[in-house]
């Protein structure tokens, strides 16, 4: 059992080069991820998870680019190398599962073909290994092996997910990168579509770097949450912690959002404000104007990112204890199944 | 004749336009030319072709229909082009012809833009039996070969004059830019800006001529292009195979009295070369702009920037 | 199926409107070019028989409404009689196509073919590699080739090629002193000998087109998730490019090319006018000089008519290829 982390993300910097001038979409990421661990990246629209997903994948297409940093997958540097380089690890070792299945599949291959695909460029399987193996992850994920003959239009929308994950599932990878898998299901299947890679991970033992924007979904099942907000992240941890005793403004804001099923009714409170614009980020720290504890140093110092507790945040106030933790939100989800 | 360079109208091309105020595009569409270097060539070309047909006099000193001088004289100063087997200056023809070939193009590019607008525009709105009939009226006259149809024409008509031609023209070649216009049309019908006039109560006509069309703009300039770039080819080519009236002065009647008399053949060459050649370059300056109006509206299409190799 | 009968249904609108205008035109126009035509008849003499059928198709000399005149004259066209040709009297018209058809499909042909080939190609292989040497000429170069008029390069070829350096013959399809036609080795080198210019014409004004939207189709497509998610899966780069990402590219424009046969035809038209070349193209070119109308309008209907069949053949590799019209449709 080797000690080497799963990945390891350091100084990651990701641009956009555009016409007029270079805007960093992803500022200074850093995080370990171990064997078998869970973690959840949050955060709204356009902060850069995504990004940093692709990039981690080193699936980044122009204009976007890894501008800074290292990315080192089971102790090899992936930056930089080139697709021919990576494919011996790509599936094997690091897969990836992606928004829409719809848009992710190829609309002219059956899902037996795509599986076929991935098979054969990994090794010489055999007609019935392939075979065998795709029946296999099928019904991991609970689709019948008859659909191995079916175009990806032909599935329902549920299934289709679930095929891309069992896809993603054909070398039972150490990595496995998911964005946002549930965002386009509807409540019922996003649970248990959720349920079902929780169980996956938890039988197969792989890691999962899991992104979306549904931070109540994401809670009952990651280890731990990464929140990022305009490219960088704000508050990292063990996601009881985050989500008891939220240390970033933001992520007490995005908690405030989410209501609860079984606490004392509370004023739905949202966050004021837009994310900022990346090419015109505000001076200080990028949160500060929507920020219901800013002073004014926050508009002039950019916070780093540094350790209270076992947790890591973003704020000024935080650091240097002008603004006390409290106890988190009564009401929110105490103990969960797992 | 060349054929459209995007191929079939699709939806994804074209299909998110920026609602900007007029003026403001006008100024974005400026600085894009400037910046897009097909675009620029493709303008100096255009008014350089313009500038020609307005003041044709300035560049050529002699008249184009006299024959004046000795026949098949060869190039000299006097003669940039030589002159032809009537003894008519060649460079003149080809510069007094420029003012035919023009008016042809822009008065056939708009024209059939504006047919175009209408009835693309008025499929997408009107919806329903409109739509369909008006969809049915347009295929069909894109599948039926124009080409031959206009032949068919002028020969009925025994030979046409430019008045003719341009007529004929456009009345045939509408259709597939109206394709393109209703494409995009049916895809801002649903917008929110759209949304928001009729929520304010605005009515079906105001919000088509105010809000859509403009919207629309760089398609519709791109259609001008390319309408007027088959005007040329079309009109020419009518008036190579001598179904244009020989007596005008345009590029294409050139070519059809060099065809006739064998110019390539006898050793004059350049009288049929020459002319073919204007028509080249004018086409070339319409598809460039039309290519750079493609990419300034659908950025994936720019070229792709290298950026600079960075050792991390 | 339905969709299937729907585009049945457009194909014989498109025939009855293109049969309707060839009805009308020649009584819209000013001055009856029917009259001129009897002129000539009666220079030629004339079967009774032949009368009649020009009564059908021009109205000549006709009695009857003009709806009457338009049954009669669909049912002759239905049945095949597209009248006698006035140049080549007696012949009718449909023997007379037929000695030049052979020469404009295997021109136009084989010229389509290898353009479609050599484009397609060079399309996807552009779009594939972006930002490099070979992306940044292609696309300006051939904008301008698509430009230029069919008829110049054409000229330019028979120019430079055929009158300077005699490398090809500048007329004509074969050696028609010195060869005859027949199925031997020396009428098929001619046959090629003549063909190769006015093919090179032919591809040289027509690649672009297709190279370019080819092209720009890959582009969008290499933008699609499931390019991306290739990459993911660590399949070699000739498999992306060709199973995943021109696989989709291509389909819709599979229709688009097929239409723009039409400009193909009309291209070839002209490039037969230069090099005198014995097809259909020539042959309705001194039709219309010689105002043999019932030869030009039955080669107006043969040229719609084979626009229709690639458009529909087109529509048929698009069903089989794309899944997904199989489903909807």
């Amino acid at each position: 059992m080797t000690d080497t982390p799963v990945l390891e993300v350091s100084g990651l910097c990701v641009d956009y080069v555009l016409d007029r001038g270079d805007v960093r979409a992803v500022d200074d990421v850093s995080f370990t991820l171990n064997r078998g661990e869970f973690l959840g990246v949050v955060g709204e629209s356009g902060c850069g998870k995504s990004t940093l997903l692709f990039a981690v994948a080193q699936l980044l297409s122009p204009p976007a680019r890894v501008a800074e940093g290292s990315v080192k997958f089971q102790g090899t540097e992936m930056v930089g190398l080139t697709d021919e380089q990576l494919s011996a690890i790509r599936w094997r070792d690091m897969s990836v599962v992606m928004q829409s299945a719809m848009n992710a599949l190829n609309p002219v291959k059956s899902i037996g073909a795509q599986f076929k695909d991935a098979m054969k460029a990994h090794g010489k399987p055999t007609r019935e290994e392939i075979a065998g193996r795709s029946a296999e992850v099928l019904r991991m994920v609970g689709i019948d092996p008859v659909h191995l003959g079916s175009y990806p239009h032909q599935l329902s929308g549920g299934m289709r997910q679930r095929a891309m994950i069992a896809m993603a599932m054909l070398f039972t990878p150490d990595l496995v990168i998911m964005d946002e898998p549930t965002s386009a299901l509807d409540v019922v299947a996003q649970r248990s579509l959720m349920v079902q890679i929780k169980e996956l991970q938890v039988n197969y033992g792989f890691a999962v770097i899991f992104v979306t924007h549904d931070m109540s979904l994401i809670s009952h099942f990651s280890d731990r949450l990464m929140v990022m907000y305009a490219g960088q992240v704000d508050e990292l941890g063990a996601t009881r912690a985050v989500f008891d005793r939220p240390l970033h403004p933001y992520t007490q804001g995005l908690l405030e959002a989410f209501p609860s099923i079984r606490g004392p009714k509370v004023p739905l409170k949202g966050i004021p404000g837009n994310p900022p614009d990346l090419a015109r980020l505000p001076a200080g720290c990028r949160f500060h104007p929507r920020c219901p504890h800013a002073v004014d140093t926050c508009s002039q110092v950019a916070p780093e990112l540094a350790a209270i507790d076992d947790a890591l945040v973003r704020c000024l106030r935080r650091q240097d204890g002008s603004l006390p933790v409290e106890a988190g939100h009564a009401g929110h989800e105490g103990s969960l199944s797992r | 004749m060349a054929m459209p360079v995007s191929g079939i109208p699709t939806e994804t091309s074209r299909a998110t336009p920026i609602q900007v105020p007029a003026g403001r595009a006008f100024a974005r569409v400026a600085r894009a030319v400037r910046s897009n270097r097909k675009a620029t060539t493709g303008t100096v070309l255009l008014v350089i072709f313009i500038l020609i047909a307005v003041f044709p006099w300035v560049i050529a000193r002699d008249s184009p229909t006299q024959d004046a001088y000795a026949p098949t004289l060869g190039l000299s100063s006097a003669h940039l082009l030589g002159t032809n087997h009537y003894g008519q200056d060649l460079f003149a023809q080809l510069v007094w012809g420029t003012r035919n070939v023009l008016i042809i193009a822009f008065v056939v590019g708009l024209a059939t833009t504006g047919i175009a607008v209408l009835i693309g525009v008025a499929a997408a709105y009107l919806g329903g039996i409109w739509d369909n009939s008006l969809n049915v009226l347009t295929d069909v006259l894109l599948v039926i070969p124009l080409f031959p149809l206009l032949i068919i024409i002028a020969a009925y008509a025994h030979g046409g004059t430019t008045l003719v031609l341009i007529a004929a023209i456009t009345l045939t070649s509408w259709s597939y830019t109206a394709r393109q216009l209703r494409s995009q049309a049916l895809t801002l019908r649903n917008r929110d800006f759209l949304e928001a006039a009729r929520v304010r109560g605005e009515r079906k006509l105001y919000i088509i001529v105010v809000e859509v069309i403009p919207t629309m703009t760089s398609l519709i300039v791109a259609s001008f292009l390319t309408n007027a770039l088959y005007a040329v080819l079309f009109a020419s080519s009518l008036q190579f195979i001598g179904l244009g009236d020989p007596n005008t002065v345009s590029w294409g009647t050139t070519l059809y009295w060099a065809e006739n008399n064998a110019a390539l053949q006898t050793g004059e060459p350049l009288w049929a070369i020459a002319p073919g050649a204007c028509i080249a370059v004018l086409g070339a300056a319409f598809a460039l702009l039309n290519y750079a109006f493609d990419e300034i509206g659908n950025p994936a299409l720019r070229p792709v920037r290298k950026p600079a190799r960075r050792k991390a | 199926m339905r969709y299937a009968l729907r585009r049945l249904g457009f194909f014989v609108l498109t025939l009855w409107v293109a049969l309707t205008l060839n009805f009308l035109l020649p009584r819209l126009m000013p001055g009856n070019p029917a009259l001129a035509m009897m002129a000539k008849f009666h220079q030629n003499g004339v079967t009774p028989q032949t009368l009649h059928t020009l009564e059908i198709l021009f109205g000549v000399n006709s009695q009857q409404s003009l709806l009457s005149q338009y049954g009669g004259y669909l049912q002759h066209m239905l049945t095949g009689n597209l009248g006698v040709s006035l140049d080549e009297y007696p012949t009718p018209v449909t023997a007379v196509i037929g000695s030049a058809i052979w020469w404009t499909l295997g021109l136009v042909g084989v010229a389509t073919v290898l353009a479609f080939i050599l484009g397609t190609g060079l399309g996807i292989v552009s779009a594939w590699r972006r930002g490099s040497k070979l992306d940044s000429i292609v696309p300006p170069t051939f904008v301008i080739t698509s430009a230029i008029p069919y008829f110049w390069v054409a000229m330019v070829l028979v120019l430079v090629f055929g009158l300077t350096l005699h490398w090809f013959p500048s007329q004509g399809g074969y050696y028609v002193t010195t060869d005859t036609p027949g199925l031997n080795w020396t009428f098929f080198q001619d046959v090629i000998n003549h063909a190769f210019l006015p093919a090179v014409s032919l591809l040289i004004t027509t690649i672009g087109t297709w190279i370019l939207t080819m092209r720009n189709t890959m582009i969008t497509t290499l933008a699609e998730d499931y390019v991306r998610m290739a990459r993911a899966k660590g399949l070699p780069g000739r498999r992306i490019m060709f199973d995943y990402a021109a696989r989709n590219a291509i389909l819709p424009n599979l229709t688009g090319f097929a239409m723009s046969l039409g400009f193909v035809v009309s291209g070839a038209i002209l490039i037969e006018y230069v090099f005198n070349y014995p097809g259909v193209g020539f042959m309705l070119l001194q039709a219309v000089s010689g105002e043999d109308y019932p030869l030009m309008q039955g080669l107006f209907l043969l040229i719609t008519v084979a626009v229709l069949f690639a458009i529909l053949v087109a529509d048929i590799l698009t069903a089989l290829l794309d899944p997904r019209t199989r489903a909807a449709h």
